[in-house]
């Protein structure tokens, strides 16, 4: 464990009152000097794995070493996640916002030269823009994050996770004091009713409701109530809930406990998924420390209100972040999804009533509190209010963790913040949702990323994957490709699920191959919807949307296959075939030694040929190729 | 008394009954296969599911599970629940073709020769979890459970070795619907 708790003397009084919360505060403030510098190494788990820890290590040792003045030695932080992993680890200079990217240990000499001792920043390691190849020195200049709106985020990359004076000198926790010197549960309810705030997790649901229906059974069945933080993060590639817990676990912790607060209960629980060490790690320590500070525990700031959370982690599939698996999962049984009603706010955990909230919606709590419901309520769109973050992936420049007000449009979200398609490729579709969401096609890139505008054209909100998608894929195999991962989770308990996810993966494997009929594609379209019908949970309630919205957006190409034998994408190996252009070819025999299979022949310096009969179709060759002149027909 | 109706026929029946409960005892005909009046219902199968309008949404949901509401219309027999229904069927069929229950169900419902064919034939289970619930709630044994996931899921007993739990009484050969259980008995007895 990181250097945490050492920051925190765990003999620090608790605090007593909302009141020595602020004092707390002030006294935290006025120990920092406003105007010292900062140096931002970020220790999210992308920069982790690129060798942040070194970098920070070898800054610390060089800044001790160039002996600058006192007064100008910079304080190095260790921060959760940027965002922008892909050009990690980022090194960020406070207060300018001096943006470095892909720093090593090696680039830190130059660093403390250049930028601290002489004031300049080093040109290679700034942001290049891919588009215009202009140099960007500061980071609220980078297109990715100029266009984003970071509430959820606001922390993040700011504080230190590990260290709770961090958070309350950032305004954490104000919330929950105005909430217990003088809120009482309703008016907590009222409000995260009037700011429309709608579950992050998948389902959409408005939570003040939920938290109004849980508190009206409690009051029908009077006992032991709880509430839970989901953060079982199941979907392929995202990763906004661990962003979130391990670089503000502070933010769900607040929220829970105003949570607790409205509802009465005394017993949380946060649910981390298994491959989240990092996620727990954090959450832990946070909550020791607030437990040490009283912010959690017994008698939370002197108020009486008794309320503690638990961390448990993931059983380890995706099924077990369905509520109902989730719950069935805390209290130690298989974690098997079942059918609803009763809903967890009626009979959740141990049969009792339970909120069970996705972590992004608990994060977003602290602030509707502090701002107010009309503050939040007013950006968005009126039915889907306030901001969300987005993993954005895969074929554009910048891939990332992004949040932006909801209503935005899909276009504005790849185009500005994601700086467009990489290469001469053009766009061809945005998957939304995860797993199960669906394919919406460049040509309704116009749409507003809000709940119900993504269920209207066949996709969902989903925990927020956006994974972007060029003329190279072949929709039809994008759909196969997402129907293996679900067929996999499958919990097996009903039969359209179980069985039913595995017939459509056959025919889709059938279309790759050119096989099959028109009448079997109708065959297929009746079938998802039969499984979208007649599931038991939301993963076979959903799992058909990949069939669904590229059948309905891109019937052509799965026409392609079946009726012309190609693929479109000349992505599906049974339907291409690749071939030398002897007039590009140069001869550089590169393709012919790096062909697995033997299939390529040639004198040097004269065009080479690939025997079609001994290729595999593993496509090295048109990696390789640099005149391009390998094609894939 | 809770009012609503089913397939536009007026019908009450008592606050906590299921939909199921209700139409057989008005003599409309569900086709269930997990649904066993001794046991809880379990919500596997789907093959009970009806459409049902609450006046805000229209959708699907099992009839073995799902209250009755005051004011809901339900339909047993809509264009969409039979989609289901076939569906089910036609996979079960595919896949357990030795079954005559199956099989019959699969006629009534337009199931066709299908390309899909299973290489065990000899396979019964439909994991339907009835003999696992009768043995837990009526015998109170606890000899079997559903082990795995997914497409992997099986009956088993733990370790797959012989329950010493197991009393033999035979009441999960008398509710397995396929008669999966004929082939397992023996094994989960010892
Ligand atoms: C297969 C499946 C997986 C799910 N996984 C998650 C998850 O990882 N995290 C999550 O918050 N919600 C997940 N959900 C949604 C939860 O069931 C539930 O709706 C959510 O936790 C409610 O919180 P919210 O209203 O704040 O979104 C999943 C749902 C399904 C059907
Ligand atoms: S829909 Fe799939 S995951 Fe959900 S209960 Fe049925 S088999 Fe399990
Ligand atoms: S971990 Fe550093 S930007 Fe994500
Ligand atoms: S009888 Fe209702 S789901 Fe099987």
């Amino acid at each position: 464990m990181r250097q945490i708790s050492t920051a925190l003397k765990l003999d620090e009084n608790r605090l007593a009152s909302p009141a020595a919360l602020a004092a707390y505060r002030e006294s935290i403030l006025a120990e920092r000097d406003p105007n010292r510098p900062i140096i931002i190494v970020c220790h999210g788990t992308g920069c982790l794995a690129t060798n942040s820890p070194k970098v920070a290590d070898t800054l610390r040792r060089a800044i001790a070493a160039a002996g600058l003045q006192a007064q100008v030695v910079p304080e190095i932080k260790t921060t959760g996640c940027h965002g922008f992993c892909s050009r990690g680890p980022l090194v960020i200079f406070h207060p300018t916002g001096l943006f470095y990217q892909r720093v090593q240990p090696e680039d830190v000499e130059e660093i403390v030269q250049t930028t601290l001792l002489e004031g300049k920043p080093v040109e290679r390691l700034l942001y290049v823009d891919p588009n215009t190849g202009e140099h960007i020195v500061h980071d609220h200049d980078i297109p990715f994050y100029k266009y984003q709106q970071r509430l959820v985020l606001r922390n993040i990359g700011k504080i230190d996770p590990a260290d709770i004076r961090d958070t309350i000198a950032a305004g954490g926790y104000q919330s929950l004091a105005k909430v217990l010197a003088g809120m009482t549960p309703e008016e907590v309810i009222a409000v995260v009713e009037t700011s429309g705030l709608r579950g992050r997790g998948g389902g959409g649901f408005l939570a003040g409701r939920k938290w109004r229906l849980a508190v009206e059974n409690v009051r029908k069945s009077p006992g032991p109530v709880y509430v839970v933080g989901n953060g079982d993060e199941g979907d392929p590639g995202a990763f906004m809930d661990r962003t979130l817990m391990e670089g503000d676990p502070h933010a769900v912790l607040e929220g829970m406990i105003i949570g607790a607060y409205a509802l009465g209960a005394q017993q949380g629980y946060i649910y981390v998924r298994l491959e989240y060490p990092l996620a727990v790690r954090h959450l832990s320590v946070a909550i020791e420390q607030a437990r040490a500070l009283g912010l959690l525990g017994q008698n939370i700031l002197g108020t009486g209100f008794d309320f503690d959370i638990k961390i448990n982690r993931g059983a380890g599939a995706f099924v077990c972040g369905e509520e109902t698996a989730l719950i069935a999962s805390l209290e130690g049984r298989v974690g098997e999804p079942k059918t609803r009603p009763p809903y967890p706010a009626e009979k959740g955990l141990w049969n009792r009533p339970t909120i069970i909230n996705n972590v992004e919606t608990w994060g977003n709590v602290p602030q509707i509190i502090e701002k107010g419901a009309d503050w939040f309520a007013g950006m968005g769109v009126p039915h889907s209010t306030g901001t969300k973050i987005f993993s954005l992936v895969g074929k554009v420049n910048n891939v990332g963790l992004v949040e932006v007000p909801m209503g935005i449009t899909l276009g504005r979200i790849v185009e500005e913040i994601g700086g467009g398609v990489p290469g001469r490729d053009e766009f061809k579709a945005v998957q939304t949702g995860g797993p199960s969401g669906g394919c919406i096609p460049w040509e309704l890139k116009d749409t507003p990323v809000d709940f119900d505008s993504l269920t209207r054209v066949g996709s969902m909100m989903g925990s927020g994957g956006m994974i972007v998608m060029d003329k190279r894929d072949c929709m039809v195999d994008v759909a196969k490709y997402f129907l293996e991962f679900l067929m996999d989770e499958s919990c097996g308990k009903c039969v359209p699920c179980r069985m039913g996810l595995e017939r459509m993966h056959a025919m889709l494997g059938e279309f790759t191959m050119g096989k099959g009929s028109l009448e079997d594609l109708d065959e297929l379209h009746s079938l998802a919807e039969g499984i979208k019908d007649g599931s038991l949970c939301a993963l076979g309630g959903t799992a058909p949307n990949p069939v669904l919205s590229t059948i309905r957006y891109f019937r052509d190409e799965y026409e392609a296959h079946i009726l012309h034998k190609t693929c479109p994408g000349k992505v599906c190996r049974e339907l291409i075939t690749y071939a030398i252009n002897s007039e590009l070819c140069n001869g550089c025999t590169l393709c012919a030694r790096e062909c697995p299979a033997g299939a390529i022949t040639g004198v040097k310096k004269k065009p080479h040929e690939i025997n079609s009969s001994l290729c595999i179709k593993c496509g090295v060759c048109f990696e390789v190729c640099k005149p391009e002149a390998v094609e894939i027909l | 008394m809770i009012s609503f109706t089913i397939n536009d026929r007026e019908v009450t029946g008592q606050e906590g009954w299921t939909i199921l409960e209700v139409a057989k005892w008005h003599g409309i005909d569900i086709p269930t296969l997990c649904y066993h009046g001794a046991v809880e219902p379990y919500g596997a199968c789907r093959l009970c599911v009806v459409e049902v309008d609450d006046g805000q949404q229209r959708r699907l949901v099992a009839s073995c599970l799902h209250p009755v509401q005051e004011g809901l219309k339900v339909q047993t027999d809509s264009e969409r629940v039979k989609n289901v229904r076939r569906w089910i069927l036609q996979m079960m069929v595919d896949e357990h073709p030795g079954s005559q229950r199956i099989k019959e169900l699969a006629k009534s419902y337009g199931v066709k020769e299908s390309r899909f064919k299973s290489d065990r034939v000899e396979d019964l289970c439909i994991l339907c979890g009835l003999c696992v619930r009768a043995c837990d709630e009526v015998v109170g044994a606890r000899a079997i459970s559903l082990g795995n996931r997914g497409v992997r899921k099986e009956v088993a007993t733990t370790h797959r070795l012989p329950s010493p739990e197991c009393v033999a009484c035979g009441t999960c050969l008398y509710v397995c619907p396929t008669g999966a259980m004929e082939q397992l008995f023996d094994r989960i007895r010892g």
